[in-house]
């Protein structure tokens, strides 16, 4: 039986991907004050699944990994353990480096485990240092921070090194199995392999001690019974349940005692043990000097030194120079703790993009129903054909008219499947903002509203990035630091609000902040040293505020590595604008700013207008049509001589043809009595001048990409019902270039 | 071309190294012929009227549906600044494939009519002369006579690679012609 199990590595990714989600929202909804036991259990458990599916799948490094955190997590739950600030702060490292892990065997390279030796060397300090501490071996065992782990562990090893037995983790197991157990079909030895397999992937050891008092003489000696009984020494920081689960089958019929080897029999278990006690100080320095070593190789040749002690104190176990290596110890993790956020934030931005999609069972319902309906106007349909007569014309009307309706409910049905809640986009932020108010020293808190609000998957996968960057640069150049804040009489900490709802056809991402707002005077000298604009130029404060978007523009003083380089709000720009969205920006000084994005609800598909150039058939998006009115002569002025304008209650509206801009051969003709559709992109308003307005319909957006190339002003192609190809105008972007393309040939429109 | 004098080509060839022989379709445009690997031709239609991309290069001559796809057409005659004929129903439009970095790519080349198959060597072509001062030569992968007949093996990928600078560029050349 060979089942390839490679075709459900992808499955697996996709879920240990959401179970990691899962966990970093959990432990960043956690209330330390009051810890809500469901959300452990949620958290236990999307980390025991991880474990479950990666050892299944054979990813090692990954199960191994996920069952140290796993161990921590299940003490907590069980309540052995409280949570701290420290714990949740590591967990979060782990989700990182598990989502790191995950997505370099996705890719099926081979991953790095230094990062996830690392962390599981601080686990098992943890783990460690809790033993100790309950036992009032040492003191302060464990400093839950992130240095003070390893600091846990560099005390255990201390304490290792002195002659009492206590600090050693681990369980003594006293094993007398029932004479007939090798007939029960258990095998002693392979409970002892497996005990072993355990306790090396912690970083232990086993020893198995045989007790040969029962053995019989030898022609009293059935060969078929079991007389040996077994001390095993379990060093390894490892669960009490999970021994219990390797003896599990055996538990009925065999003597089985636990003890915490700290507290066992010292006289039985000391001549044994003396002989590894320098082994066991080497193996605990040797689980501790990857982190050392990894730090050495990021920090320069002071740190080596650590190394070389670390090492030689294994060769000579001499007690004295534990106390140093303890100290270099502390250093080099605590260099390297301050290296670990500008990495994990690598590694989550990283994170692979899925592929598939997630439909809830109901989409699917709705669907499967509509299909029914589809299929009965089908067969009523049909039924009619075979028998048509004139006097059944008002039935087949009803019917096609039932098709139609069927087939419409099928397509909103089949675009819904497309849709997720924006959360999907959201839900990377309470993270990003935690890590980031942490680097920034500010005191943030986030609020996301609506949620709910659905977007197109293809949407939501293109918008993460530019979102992620308005909101980091809202935390970094938007809210003030705590000390100007207070000064300005403003709370402590400052807010920044995600919102998202529908309009119209069009979803509304709002990022606000609560900070200083943008700084008018800076942006305009601050461009005016650019060269981005004229030294006495007279801004509007909607135009001011435009320039942010302009490339290589920032002012912010210090370079940071949140931001600061000023590539960010142009790129944010034009990935909006990739998708057919606007951004727009508001602020006032010292309130705050809002950035808000407007995005088709969809990519795929469009309400459009028809309309009639020449001979060719153009498509406008109805969302942005806002009337469609015939010129007249009054209405009409020229303003620069060939751009004219058109007085439509108090807005001055530029006219612009579409033959002109597209380069159309036709004749020119004359404005007056002329179709103008008015449109609105960018919040400005032109007005087209076209032949004729034919009906308006639902197109299919195709890529006129694929195979030819971006059109300027066009944002895709279409196919009508007759199978030809009708273009689709992209608004904005015509609103963006009208005047000097026009400049040319428009003369004669007069 | 006749098919007996394919198959002659096809049995002088075939006997020394059938390996790297490749099959070129053939094409005739104002009297030459032009070959491209045929491999990369989906499909043989006729001339049908196509929808005017804007401020496209005028051997563009626009976009057709394709069976649900939107795909450009291009007259090949224009493309190699030759002269313009009318259409007519005979006017071929062959449909290239080829893969990019950008995945598959698909468009029309309008030619005079279609000619014939062959099996070509790569050992029997030549290169282009490099002297000729001509943008078109990027084009030209190399040339193969069959049968006494020169045929100019075109470069179907770069041909298809109608990037932003080559388009200004060829739009520059042209107007500098003219």
């Amino acid at each position: 039986m060979s089942i390839d199990l490679s075709q459900f590595h992808q499955v697996f990714f996709e879920e240990s991907f959401e179970g990691l989600d899962i966990m970093e929202s959990s432990l960043l909804a956690l209330d330390l004050s009051e810890v809500d036991a469901e959300t452990i259990n949620t958290i236990f458990r999307a980390a025991h699944s991880i474990k479950g599916g990666a050892g299944t799948f054979g990813f090692m490094q990954v199960s191994s990994f996920t069952h140290v955190v796993e161990t921590l997590l299940d003490e907590i739950r069980g309540g052995d353990r409280d949570i701290e600030q420290d714990h949740v702060d590591l967990f979060l490292l782990c989700v990182d480096c598990l989502r790191g892990l995950m997505t370099d065997l996705q890719a099926g390279s081979e991953p790095d485990m230094a990062q996830a030796d690392d962390l599981k060397s601080k686990f098992e300090a943890i783990l460690a240092g809790e033993t100790i501490a309950t036992e009032g071996n040492v003191e302060g065992a464990i400093e839950g921070t992130v240095e003070g782990t390893i600091e846990s562990s560099a005390s255990s090893l201390e304490s290792k090194q002195g002659s009492d037995e206590s600090a050693l983790q681990g369980w003594k197991v006293e094993f007398i199995p029932c004479e007939d157990v090798l007939c029960t079909g258990n095998e002693p030895y392979r409970m002892f392999r497996e005990l072993q397999d355990l306790a090396e992937a912690e970083g232990g050891g086993v020893e198995v001690i045989p007790h040969l008092e029962r053995l019989p003489e030898f022609s009293k000696m059935h060969p078929e019974m079991c007389y040996l009984s077994w001390t095993i020494l379990v060093r390894a920081g490892i669960e009490l349940s999970d021994i219990e689960e390797i003896f599990e089958w055996v538990v009925d019929e065999c003597d089985i005692r636990y003890q915490k080897l700290a507290d066992s029999d010292l006289s039985t278990v000391e001549s044994h043990q003396a002989p590894e006690t320098i082994e066991d100080v080497n193996e605990v320095a040797s689980t501790a000097t990857p982190v050392a070593e990894e730090a050495i190789a990021e920090e320069a040749v002071v740190e080596e030194v650590v190394v070389e002690e670390a090492v030689s104190t294994e060769e000579i176990s001499g007690e004295q120079k534990i106390d140093q290596v303890t100290e270099k110890l502390d250093q080099a993790v605590a260099e390297k703790a301050k290296n670990a956020p500008p990495k994990a934030a690598k590694a989550s931005s990283k994170a692979a993009e899925n592929t598939s999609i997630r439909v809830s069972i109901d989409k699917i319902d709705g669907l499967i129903n509509m299909v029914g309906e589809l299929v009965i106007t089908q067969s009523m349909l049909g039924q009619l054909g075979q028998e048509f007569d004139v006097s059944r014309v008002q039935r087949l009307q009803e019917g096609l008219s039932q098709l139609e309706q069927n087939t419409r409910e099928l397509q909103e049905s089949v675009m819904k499947i497309r849709m997720l809640p924006i959360s999907f986009a959201f839900s990377r932020f309470p993270r990003l903002v935690r890590d980031l108010s942490k680097q920034l020293d500010k005191e943030v808190d986030l609020v996301m509203l609506g949620e709910n609000t659905e977007l197109d998957k293809t949407v939501m996968e293109k918008i993460g990035d530019p979102l992620v960057h308005l909101v980091r640069n809202s935390l970094d150049h938007g809210l003030e630091s705590v000390e100007e804040r207070t000064d300005k009489g403003k709370s402590r900490a400052g807010t920044i609000t995600l919102n998202a709802y529908h309009h119209g056809g069009n979803i509304v991402i709002e990022v606000k902040d609560d900070g200083a707002g943008l700084n008018k005077d800076r942006i305009r000298s601050k461009a005016i040293e650019k060269g981005l604009i004229g030294e006495d130029e007279v801004l509007t404060d909607a135009q001011i505020h435009d320039l942010i978007f302009q490339a290589g523009f920032s002012t912010a003083d210090v370079v940071s590595d949140v931001s600061g380089r000023g590539v960010g709000m142009d790129v944010v720009r034009r990935n909006i604008a990739e998708l057919n969205g606007t951004i727009d920006v508001s602020s006032t000084p010292g309130e705050g700013s809002l950035f808000s994005i407007r995005l088709p609800l969809t990519l795929a598909i469009l309400d459009g207008q028809l309309v009639k150039v020449g001979e060719e058939v153009y498509i406008f998006p109805l969302v942005s049509i806002v009337e469609s009115i015939q010129l007249e002569k009054s209405m009409l002025n020229n303003i620069t001589g060939n751009q004219f304008v058109m007085q439509l209650r108090n807005d001055y509206i530029p006219i612009v043809c579409l033959q002109d801009v597209f380069n159309i051969d036709l004749e020119k003709k004359d404005l007056e009595g002329a179709m103008l559709v008015v449109v609105e992109g960018d919040n400005e308003k032109i007005g087209i001048v076209v032949d004729e307005l034919l009906g308006q319909q639902q197109v299919v957006i195709k890529s006129l990409e694929k195979n030819y190339q971006k059109v300027d002003s066009i944002s895709g192609a279409t196919i009508l019902g007759d199978g030809t190809v009708a273009l689709i105008v992209d608004i904005s972007g015509l609103n963006n270039k009208p005047v000097d393309k026009n400049t040319d040939d428009q003369t004669q429109a007069a | 071309m006749t098919s007996a004098a394919q198959q002659k080509n096809n049995d002088t060839v075939s006997g020394v190294n059938s390996d790297d022989e490749q099959q070129y379709l053939t094409f005739i445009m104002a009297g030459e012929e032009y070959g491209v690997d045929i491999l990369a031709v989906q499909e043989i239609r006729g001339w049908e009227a196509t929808t005017v991309v804007p401020n496209a290069p005028d051997y563009i001559k626009g976009v057709i549906n394709l069976r649900g796809t939107i795909v450009p057409i291009m007259d090949l005659r224009s493309r190699f600044n030759l002269e313009r004929v009318e259409y007519s129903p005979v006017t071929v439009v062959i449909i290239l494939k080829v893969e990019t970095e950008r995945g598959e790519r698909v468009m029309g080349i309008v030619v005079d009519a279609v000619s014939d198959v062959h099996s070509i060597s790569d050992s029997d072509t030549r290169n282009s002369p490099e002297l000729i001062e001509d943008l078109n030569t990027e084009f030209i992968r190399s040339l193969v006579s069959v049968d006494d007949n020169m045929i100019i093996l075109l470069d179907v990928q770069r041909l298809l690679t109608i990037d932003k600078q080559i388009l200004n560029i060829a739009a520059e050349v042209a107007a500098d012609k003219e």
